[in-house]
């Protein structure tokens, strides 16, 4: 591969994983309520590591880098969905969630799953 | 050319950082804060990533997967135990 065409490959992927970054920050600056911001939140948990990773893995491309790289990505991607599920029922369960952004409500009259109680809690004052 | 590149990507760093920053000190709610120290450590991860492409080196590489395994445990945790009502 030519000198000119790495570079910019390099310099597109890290630049996509900064603005993954940026977008998040924005997108928790922004965004209502707790559900939207934990779909912000895992753009560069993903994708941002998946760019820049994908960078590194071009720029010394070798088996030990690639290894290790497929193993970042892989426990990055089985850790980050288990953070985000475990805060979206704790953010259902305690009633964190404003309901007139929900389009479907799935658990409404169930109770919260996973927050013992957590029906009989009166939502927060704010 | 990378030398305008790495400026770019640093100040988008900064200010996603910042803007993480800012929610984990006004956020209304503990699982606000939480979510917003994720995007933190994803920031943190990014930006050490970032340097190793851009100076073409592999010295992050065992950071960073410490870094993808453990920084699950906090938010994992506090949304795990939290109590039924926080007092913000």
């Amino acid at each position: 591969m030519s000198d000119i065409l790495h570079d910019i490959l390099t310099a597109i992927l890290v630049l996509a994983g900064a603005l993954m970054c940026l977008a998040a920050g924005v997108g928790l600056l922004r965004f209502p309520d707790v559900f939207s911001r934990i779909h912000a939140s895992t753009k560069p948990q993903i994708f941002g590591l998946m760019a820049v990773t994908t960078d590194v893995a071009v720029n010394n491309f070798n088996v030990g880098t690639v290894t290790l790289i497929v193993a970042i990505v892989l426990f990055q991607a089985l850790t980050a969905p288990m953070a985000a599920h475990l805060v979206g029922r704790a953010a259902y369960g305690t009633e964190h969630l404003r309901p007139d952004l929900l389009i479907v409500d799935e658990l409404a009259g169930r109770g919260a799953p996973g927050s013992p109680g957590a029906a009989s809690v009166p939502p927060p004052p704010d | 050319m990378m030398q305008a590149v790495a400026i770019i990507a640093g100040i988008f760093f900064a200010v996603g950082g910042l803007l993480a920053v800012y929610r984990i000190v006004r956020g209304p709610s503990v699982l606000d804060r939480v979510i917003a120290s994720d995007v933190l450590v994803a920031t943190v991860i990014c930006a050490l990533g970032a340097e190793m492409a851009l100076n073409r080196h592999t010295d992050n590489l065992p950071v960073l997967l410490v870094l993808a395994l453990f920084a699950v445990l906090g938010s994992l945790s506090v949304a795990r135990f939290l109590p039924g009502r926080d007092s913000t």
